[in-house]
């Protein structure tokens, strides 16, 4: 570029620049400004004709001033004008004002737009540079619609000079991310993709930033560069450092084209060509290498080229994750990095750790580190790199050092910044759930963790908790105790009370035979929490207190006197005066029998995504956590739910206590128990929220039978659930009678009209309707109108006539604004829910086993696990199905043995059944024998999906 | 209560730091990052901030400015701002008692004496004894005098004496007093000739140099005395100061003015101070007398082009003379030049403050003079109207625009033997333009 002239040094600016420098004041240089700006505008007043220097320094005064802060609205016209002249300097000045002054809905665009097209068609290259550098920087879309077709042109022509190509390059690149859908490559692809054998190294590492981007879209266009990358990069890497002179930094060759060819190289997948692949490799390789080598300068600059292309190559590894050898390599070295002395080192290897921990690869070799990662966690002065080293720990996860890590975790947890607090929360309470062993392990972990981090143990983390103890019944009494224990210290958490409340008043009694720890003591350490605590706490109290009256009748007169008393009873909160009010009068005027019905224990929860999760993964957006991890979270989660499939839905059972109060309304469900008050209460939509999740929205009037096969174990819970309804099923079955409940919800804010619902009975349940009826549905009808928001209530009753195979129909049919729904479900009666479960001893079993000989008689199933194997779950799901689990009768007890007799109206049909699940090879083996041949089939049918 | 004071110069730095109470700051160098925390946020604010309370990690920063200088109050506590500025406008007066105009030279050269009296007129952030000739008898600038035991209990007995501003023993051969009524006068006008708003704010000054103990009574035309008067007094009074008394709308006193007897009989009896202080302050709103009457004339030629003919009208008695007349004409921003004609005085137009100043040395009353400007202007691409700020003025009349007269001001020295007689008094009125602005 030519020079700067000693003339064209401006001295007017250069003076008045000193002169505001020297301001003492605001006011003062806003003084100099204001009258610099008269001076301007007298010498831009239309009569006088300005040579191209003066006005060249106006234009830089006033760029200067905008600079400043100050409002210019004048001087565009002049700046245009400068466009046109032939000295460097005055063009660059015009240029430069426009590009960061000139707004593109201006009037003037199009005067710039010609003086721009003028200067791309001229043969000099520094004015065609200018003219694509303004073009870059203003970028706007009118920008794009004027020269989008033009640039490629001078980009892939011959004889266009080098400079003037880099350039064009990434002017292209700005263009085409300000407005893509402007930018056609087409026929240019290919010629833009050989820019990466161009001689000169400006131009391929220009081209490559173009490339990269424009391959993310549209890779398959572009994958011809990936072998010409390959080949350029083993190029650059396996050359002497001082073979390219001018690309040379620091010893390091062309480090920014080598990141940028690695980067490029990780928008695709390993090359297939064996060749490519294997130069590829040992590019890799020599990098890696390269590493080990003693570095050639001490200065900073010439360590940080080196590492950017190392860690870029580890970030190539990782995304190909097919090298093992490699993988294990790249660990080695960030091994390294984590003890270097340079903290954003020990930062990168920490980050790049962590992508290395979820390949099945490397992850052993990660989890060699794990005390140097613990040592960061504790002693590192930056909490970035304490935040990374958290985010590796959990990473590095697993079922073997989870103890372990977790107690760092938690150690650590009590000095950790503020600001990572609430997510290291989230992990400790992830790990301990997923990795629990035992499940005294598991309460003791999340107990501390809400005495040490109360504040940041968000509702999910104690919503698990409550979940999970609830659903485990080995647990219960530990978990009693131990939050007893924790509730005496004088000072605890509300999330520590709240935790306290709920299980102490469903699992009090598992303590309360220990003097220390009696109903009243119990009691008494509850109430001495209530006054310090927010309303949603009390309310959660209170019905702890219910249920203490259920529990331990002795405590009655005490809670009775708590409850009627003033602050209680009028209290100024509607949801607490209510509880007080409803629950004293159920504990005077209920009799034992309907407390004890209506206050039962709450059923295990049913299985689903663990909610902590989910909190996590919208915490840190999708990507932040593993795949594989996200799947262990889901399975280990229904594991830890044990006999979920059994438990009724929260959600489904307290919006059901929303319209029909029903006997066995769930108190604990904190919805608030008013009649007909559909709009849920602050407390109670907090459970709701993280029981509900976004059901799958069902195709409308398509049989939809995902649901079915949940409720084969299962007597309660959501049937069906899209954008409009919620059907929530609630049924009970006694000998060869059921009953079952239907609640519909209108998840919409308008009403349902014409809504009619009908069950039929299709295939031979239907064909033999008149003659051998098999199952008779009795239902009422239900009213034809559903107002948003509400929820209507149907009962069905069942009698079973004899064995069958094929479920009812439920056909719903409404209207939503105007459009006819039709929906088909199948309702969930099937056979096994006739089950009256047989206990009998070993010796009898294997008799009636024996008896049970014939071939017709027996039903075997070999298939593989869906689920996990975890025994509890076993059990849960076995006892759900409604047999008597037989305990001590296999002589293998691995193998789960049940019995149990399908009561008919005309007949009774006794079954055995008998699990043997193969841990290593993920399987079972399912044998049924009952005295009905086609109820064995039945059954076998039915059970091979759920296990 | 004050935390911290603190004066810093326009460029941020700090020059003095007196703190108060340990809250502001905290430990280590919390301090420091206050002090930093006020430079970034309000000396050194991108915008110009323009209230005088910023609240900066939850410590409050009140803050006067006096030409280049900060004064800021820290405090963590919910304090009477009003008490907090009061305080700073009263260090301000101190300091200007002390060593003339507060300018970074003068804080700079007189650290040692401003330390001084930060830690006299505040303890623990609360303000005490701030009056300037108390504390000139024991705060001096020249060297360390050693006082007698005599003086020393004589200075501790006035400081915590139920008379904290006024030693006794004072002694003069001429008994003479000052007293300046002080006027500002602000008001805002339509182009129309509308007041849409106006309100004088005056003081009354006094320098007094009286001997012993004497005590004053001071009288002026205030509405209420007048009537409670004319019920008493003859039919003629009434007709006589009917007209000319004024309705105050709220005054405030020097801490020598006897409030109860104020409250119950509405007179202003004190025992003066020694030198200058400050009576009274109040604020009138009715009957002012605008003493300048300004019509703007502002025509659009084209859109290259502006005439602008202003008028100005005193509207005073004639025998009197107005100084310092200052009109103020805001120019669009896209002037690219100006020529004026006046018939009196000089007019300039000045770039640097985008406004033509208009300078007439002395005005009688009953007079009008006129300027007119062509305004040429750039034409620019912007559609933006310009917003036609206001017209503003400056001057100084020799009358209280509000209209208050001193009737009397009595002085009684019972003890030593010189009477109201003896004691030569001077009164001066003064009323100087506040912001006096009329729209065009």
């Amino acid at each position: 570029m030519p020079a700067v002239s000693k003339g064209d040094g401006m001295r007017g600016l250069a003076v008045f620049i000193s002169d505001i420098r020297n301001c003492k004041s605001k006011e003062a240089e806003i003084k100099r400004i204001n009258k610099e700006l008269a001076n301007i505008r007298s010498k831009f007043k239309g009569d006088k004709a300005l040579d191209g220097y003066s006005k060249k320094k106006y234009v830089c005064k006033l760029l200067f001033i905008f600079l400043l802060g100050h409002d210019i609205d004048f001087g565009h016209m002049e700046a245009v004008n400068l466009l046109s002249s032939n000295k460097y300097t005055e063009k660059q000045i015009g240029y430069l004002f426009i590009s960061v002054l000139v707004n593109s809905n201006s009037e003037l665009i199009r005067l710039i737009n010609n003086a721009i097209k003028n200067d791309l068609s001229s043969r000099n290259p520094t004015f065609m540079c200018l003219a694509l550098h303004c073009i870059a920087n203003v970028g706007s879309r009118e920008m794009a619609e004027a020269f989008a077709s033009e640039i490629p042109r001078i980009l892939v022509a011959g004889d266009t000079m080098d400079s003037v190509k880099q350039s064009a390059a990434l002017c292209l690149l700005r263009l085409y991310k300000t407005s893509p859908d402007l930018v056609l490559m087409g026929e240019w692809t290919s010629r833009v993709v050989h820019l990466l054998n161009d001689q000169h190294m400006g131009v391929v590492t220009a081209a490559i930033s173009l490339i990269t981007c424009l391959s993310q879209k549209n890779p398959d266009e572009f994958k011809t560069c990936v072998s010409l990358a390959v080949s350029r990069l083993s190029r650059i890497v396996s050359s002497a450092s001082t073979d390219l002179q001018d690309y040379t930094y620091y010893f390091v060759p062309a480090p920014w084209l080598s990141c940028k060819l690695l980067r490029l190289l990780q928008c695709y997948p390993p090359p297939e060509d064996g060749a490519v692949k294997g130069r590829l490799v040992e590019c890799l390789e020599t990098i890696l290498n390269k590493a080990q080598e003693p570095p050639k300068s001490k200065k900073v600059q010439h360590s940080n080229a080196k590492n950017a292309i190392l860690f870029e190559a580890i970030s190539l590894i990782i995304h190909y994750d097919s090298e093992p050898n490699l993988l294990v390599r790249a660990c080695n070295q960030l091994g390294q990095f984590l003890q270097h002395r340079e903290t954003n080192l020990r930062y990168l290897a920490l980050e790049s750790m962590c992508t290395l921990a979820s390949s099945e690869f490397s992850h052993e070799a990660v989890k060699t580190h794990i005390e140097t990662v613990i040592n960061a966690l504790k002693t590192e002065r930056d909490v970035s790199v304490r935040q990374r080293a958290a985010d590796l720990l959990y990473a590095m996860c697993d079922r073997s050092n989870a103890k372990q890590i977790v107690a760092e975790m938690l150690s650590y947890l009590e000095t950790a910044d503020y600001s990572i607090r609430e997510e290291m929360v989230l992990k400790v309470a992830i790990l301990a759930e997923k990795y629990a062993v035992d499940y005294s392990w598991y309460v003791d972990t999340i107990l501390n963790l809400i005495r040490i981090a109360g504040d940041y143990v968000s509702e999910e983390v104690w919503y698990r908790v409550i979940q999970i103890v609830i659903n485990r019944d080995d647990v219960q009494g530990y978990a009693a105790k131990t939050v007893f224990e924790a509730l005496q210290a004088p000072a605890c958490h509300e999330n520590m009370v709240k935790v306290g409340g709920y299980i102490l008043g469903e699992f009090g009694n598992l303590i309360a035979g220990d003097p220390r720890s009696s109903p009243l003591v119990q009691f008494n350490l509850l109430h001495s929490k209530f006054h310090l605590c927010s309303v949603p706490t009390r309310a959660l109290l209170l019905s702890a207190y219910i249920k203490f009256i259920n529990l331990f009748p002795e405590t009655k007169a005490t809670i009775q006197e708590v409850l009627r008393c003033d602050s209680q009873i009028r209290n100024s909160d509607v949801e607490l005066q209510q509880r007080a009010v409803e629950y004293l009068k159920l504990s005077s005027i209920a009799s034992t029998d309907v407390l004890a019905t209506v206050l039962e224990e709450m059923p295990p929860f049913p299985e689903r995504e663990s909610s902590i999760l989910a909190k996590l993964k919208k915490k840190k957006g999708p990507g932040a956590v593993s795949v594989p991890d996200l799947e262990d979270g889901k399975r280990e989660g229904g594991e830890l739910n044990g006999g979920g499939e059994r438990g009724p839905d929260s959600a489904a059972m307290s919006a059901s206590n929303a319209s029909t109060p029903s006997p066995s309304a769930d108190l604990l469900g904190m919805r608030s128990a008013a009649p007909m008050s559909a709009a849920p209460t602050s407390a109670g939509s907090l459970l709701v929220d993280v029981f509900s999740e976004a059901g799958p929205a069902a195709p409308s009037a398509a049989v939809n039978d995902d649901g079915f096969l949940r409720f084969v174990c299962k007597n309660n819970g959501v049937l069906f659930e899209n954008q409009l309804l919620q059907i929530g099923i609630k049924s009970e079955y006694r000998q060869n009678l059921g009953r079952m409940y239907l609640f519909y919800g209108n998840k919409t804010s308008v009403q349902f009209a014409s809504f009619t619902t009908t069950v039929s009975c299709p295939g031979e349940l239907q064909s033999h309707i008149l003659s051998i009826l098999r199952l008779n549905v009795q239902t009422k009808p239900v009213e034809p109108v559903v107002e948003g928001g509400a929820q209507i209530q149907q009962v069905l009753n069942i009698e079973c006539l004899t064995d069958f195979s094929e479920a009812p129909l439920l056909n719903i049919k409404f209207r939503y604004g105007g459009a006819l729904q039709n929906l088909s479900l199948k309702l969930p009666v099937t056979i096994n829910k006739f089950f009256q479960p047989t206990e009998m001893t070993s010796h009898d079993f294997f008799q009636r086993w024996k008896q049970l000989s014939q071939p017709q008689q027996e039903a075997q199933k070999i298939f593989k696990a869906n689920h996990s194997m975890d025994t509890e779950v076993l059990k849960a799901k076995l006892l759900g199905l409604g047999t008597a689990l037989l305990d001590d009768v296999d002589p293998n007890p691995e193998n789960y043995v049940c019995a149990g007799v399908i009561q008919t109206k005309g007949q009774q049909v006794g079954c055995l059944l008998r699990l043997e699940p193969n841990g290593q090879a993920q399987m079972y083996r399912l044998t049924l024998r009952c005295s009905k041949d086609s109820v064995s089939l039945r059954l076998c049918e039915l059970l091979a999906q759920q296990f | 209560m004050i935390g911290g004071l603190f004066i810093y110069n326009h460029k941020g730095e700090v020059l003095i730091s007196r703190v108060y109470r340990d809250d502001i700051g905290g430990p280590l160098n919390g301090v420091m990052i206050l002090l930093d925390a006020f430079r970034v946020n309000v000396i050194h604010a991108r915008q110009q901030v323009r209230s005088p309370v910023t609240n900066i990690a939850r410590t409050s920063f009140l803050h006067v400015k006096r030409s280049n200088i900060w004064l800021a109050a820290a405090t963590k506590q919910n304090v009477n701002a009003t008490m907090v500025f009061e305080f700073l406008y009263k260090m301000c007066d101190v300091m200007a008692a002390y060593f003339g105009k507060i300018s970074e030279e003068n804080v700079k050269n007189n650290f040692v004496l401003i330390y001084e009296l930060l830690d006299e007129i505040l303890d623990f952030g609360y303000p005490q004894n701030s009056e300037t000739g108390a504390l000139k008898t024991f705060i001096t600038q020249q060297g360390i005098k050693s006082q007698t035991k005599e003086e020393q209990s004589q200075i501790t007995s006035q400081v915590t004496g139920q008379i904290g501003w006024r030693r006794e023993g004072i002694k003069y051969r001429r008994n003479e007093l000052f007293l300046d009524v002080l006027e500002s006068v602000n008001l805002l006008m339509s182009p129309q000739g509308q007041v849409l708003s106006a309100h004088v704010s005056g003081r009354v000054v006094m320098k007094s140099y009286l001997s012993g103990m004497p005590e004053c009574k001071f009288g002026m035309n205030d509405k209420i005395v007048i009537d409670k008067q004319g019920k008493g007094g003859g039919s003629e009074d009434v007709a006589k100061s009917g007209k000319q008394s004024i309705a105050i709308d709220d005054c405030t006193f020097h801490q020598c003015v006897r409030l109860s007897k104020f409250d119950t009989e509405r007179s202003i009896s004190f025992i003066p101070p020694d030198g200058d202080y400050e009576l009274m302050r109040y604020r009138t709103t009715k009957d002012i007398i605008l003493p300048f009457r300004v019509i703007p004339l502002v025509r659009e030629v084209g859109r290259t082009r502006l005439e602008v003919k202003v008028v100005i009208k005193s509207n005073f008695k004639s025998s009197l003379l107005a100084q310092k007349i200052e009109v103020r004409i805001p120019t669009p921003l896209t002037t690219s030049g100006v020529q004026l004609i006046c018939m009196k005085g000089k007019a300039k137009y000045k770039a640097s403050e985008n406004a033509i100043v208009w300078k007439v040395k002395r005005m009688a009353g009953m007079k009008e003079s006129q300027i007119s400007a062509e305004i040429e202007l750039l034409p620019t691409n912007d559609k933006k109207k310009w917003a036609r700020p206001p017209i503003s003025m400056n001057f100084e009349v020799p009358f209280a625009p509000s209209g208050l007269k001193v009737r009397y001001l009595k002085v009684f020295e019972p003890k030593l033997n010189y009477s109201d007689h003896d004691v030569i008094k001077w009164v001066r009125y003064i009323g100087r333009s506040g912001i006096y602005e009329t729209r065009c």
